[in-house]
Formats: C-alpha cells, structure tokens, sequence
C-alpha cells in the first residue's frame, strides 16, 4: 500500500529581516525527494481555508508552507483579528513580503527530501505576490489566482501598501501560471489582456487559462464565489503546471 | 474583486464592546471586501480598533451593502437630529 502519511505543524521561521516568523507547513513523510510550495494567504489572512490548501499540496506530492505575513503585526491573534491590525497599519509591504517569501524557500530547500525546487502560489492578494515571488525571489515556478493590481492602477488615495508590478514583469524569471474568472474586476479581462501582452513581449513563459461563469475567488469552497468547474479545472491545470517545473 | 480600498479614521472620546469588556477606541477602518462570517461574496466591514490593547481589542462588523446603506441613512438621521439637542 502506498505511504501517504503527511505531516503538518506550525513552525518559526526566519524572514525579512531575519525575524522569526509563524508559519504552516505540511509535507509528506515518504522521503522522496520533492519540490516545494510557498501558500500565500489572502488579505483576510493566515486563516484555516489557506491551512487547508496547505494540506492539500502535500497531499498533491509537495512539500508546503505558508508563512503569516501577518506575524509582526498580530502575533497568535486570531487570523481575522490579526488581518483587521494588518489592514489598518497599511498592509504587507512589498519589501518585507520578499523577504518572508526568501525565508520560506530557503526553509523548503533545507528540509532533507528537498529536491531543490521551490514555488509560489498566492489568491487574491497573494497572487500579486505570487507574480512578485516570481519576480524578487528564488521559485522555479508562480501561480497568480486572481490577483489584483499586477497591471492596473489602484484608485487615487489608496492607502494600503500596494503598487502595480508591469514595470518589473521584465525581471520576472519563473514560469507563471495564472487562473482568472471572466467576471472578476479585480482584475479585469482587459488587465488580464494586459498583463498576457507584457508577457509576450518579454518573451516569458506562461500559461493563462479564464473561466466564463466565474469571478472573483472561485477556489474558495466556503464562499458564495466557488465555482466548482473552474476549481476543479484549475486545480488540474496546477498539478499538472508543478509537475513540469517542480518535480520534471 | 479583492479592492484593497479602506477608509481610515481617528476615533475620539469613543467606547466599543468586545470580547473582554469595554475598552476605548482609537480608529475604525472601513472597506469593501470579502467577509470572514457574512453570506456575500464582499462586504462593508467596519473594524473599530485599539492598536495600543492589540489585535484583539476590536469590534467587527459585516453589512451587506443594503443594510450598510440602511446604517448610511440612520447615522445621517441620528448626527441631524443631534446637533439639534
């Protein structure tokens, strides 16, 4: 029978600034080698759907960890307690987001079982982070599930922490997977159309796939968002994007 | 949509009732976006905070956007009819 113990605990880390920061890991116990998966929450936070998607990639045959982002500011508050303290000081910066990102990939490589692989995927906020991971952070592979604010411009008087990134898709160095709802406005088809030009004519590698009858956070199974087909295509599309580029 | 948008504001000689009893509050932060508890896609969350008591000194609420311009309208009312007393 085939052993598909998984392990999952939460762990310290260390981050951006060498910081110790909380984070979730879940990684399967039969010690073959493997790549890994930094989990990017969403704004709501650090919170039990994110731990469970976790799960679900070691269950899928990767190691998996998701790092607080919100450790500093809200250390062992509830995950919407801490998403609120976030919130009101201005959100993640960028730059202490990378360095979070580094922390957890570093952390992936160190584990024994390590192959040597490492990506990233974020939701909704996080999938602007997840294409910022594949921009500013060692990953051989980035999935952006709906993320705003790639392209686009944030409304005037914006006061969280959040700038387009279409000046640094140049830079970007790991292949990238995005999934998309057709009724998203954040973001939208035509900056979806946007940020695939940018791509092309940076010559990145890349693979879109958009879904009609979906928008916003159609992967969340405890919202009134989930799209079951969508979801279920989407997660095929990733397995079979980190198969190539985490565990070829 | 995840917006990002958030209205902040200082509070002043303002109380609010959470989980350990009354405590003072200093700012209150207003966006639409995805709820933790209500049964819409988004939501208007109001967040009354006390950052010096911790992440845990808060009062949360989810409106959906009909009842958010139902509270829109009474506080308009009720901040009328006082600046009458």
């Amino acid at each position: 029978m085939h052993h598909d113990a998984v392990l999952a605990e939460t762990i310290g880390i260390r981050g951006h600034g060498d910081d110790e920061i909380e984070a979730y890991t879940a990684r399967p116990m039969d010690g073959t080698p493997r790549g890994g998966m930094i989990v990017i929450h969403h704004m709501p936070g650090y919170d039990a759907a994110t731990k469970e998607i976790t799960r679900r990639f070691a269950t899928m045959g990767h190691h998996a960890i998701c790092p607080n982002l919100y450790t500093r500011e809200a250390p062992g508050a509830d995950p919407d307690d801490a998403a609120a303290a976030a919130r009101a000081q201005g959100g993640v910066p960028d730059e202490r987001f990378v360095g979070d990102a580094a922390g957890a990939a570093r952390w992936l490589r160190s584990l024994p079982t390590s192959n040597g692989r490492v990506g990233a995927i974020g939701f909704c906020s996080g999938g602007r982070q997840a294409v910022l991971a594949g921009i500013a952070v060692d990953v051989q592979a980035a999935v952006d599930c709906y993320g705003a604010f790639v392209v686009g411009t944030p409304p005037e008087g914006f006061p969280l922490q959040v700038s387009p990134l279409a000046d640094r898709i140049p830079d970007l160095q790991a292949p990238l997977l995005g999934l998309f709802g057709n009724e998203d406005s954040y973001p939208s088809p035509d900056q979806v159309d946007e940020l695939e030009k940018l791509l092309q004519e940076h010559g990145k590698t890349y693979e879109f796939h958009r879904y009609d009858d979906a928008g916003h956070a159609f992967f969340a199974v405890d919202r009134p968002s989930y799209r079951p087909a969508a979801a279920v295509d989407g997660w095929q599309r990733i397995a079979g994007f980190l198969a190539r580029h985490l565990e070829a | 949509m995840c917006t990002y948008s958030t209205e902040k504001l200082d509070l002043a000689r303002s109380s609010g009732k959470g989980a350990d009893g009354w405590f003072p509050l200093q700012t209150a932060t207003v966006y639409y976006d995805h709820p933790v508890h209500a049964p819409d896609p988004h939501t208007v969350n109001i967040d009354f905070l006390n950052p010096e008591r911790g992440p845990g000194a808060r009062v949360a609420v989810e409106l959906s956007l009909d009842s958010a311009r139902e509270l829109l309208a009474a506080l308009q009312v009720t901040v009328e009819r006082a600046a009458e007393h």
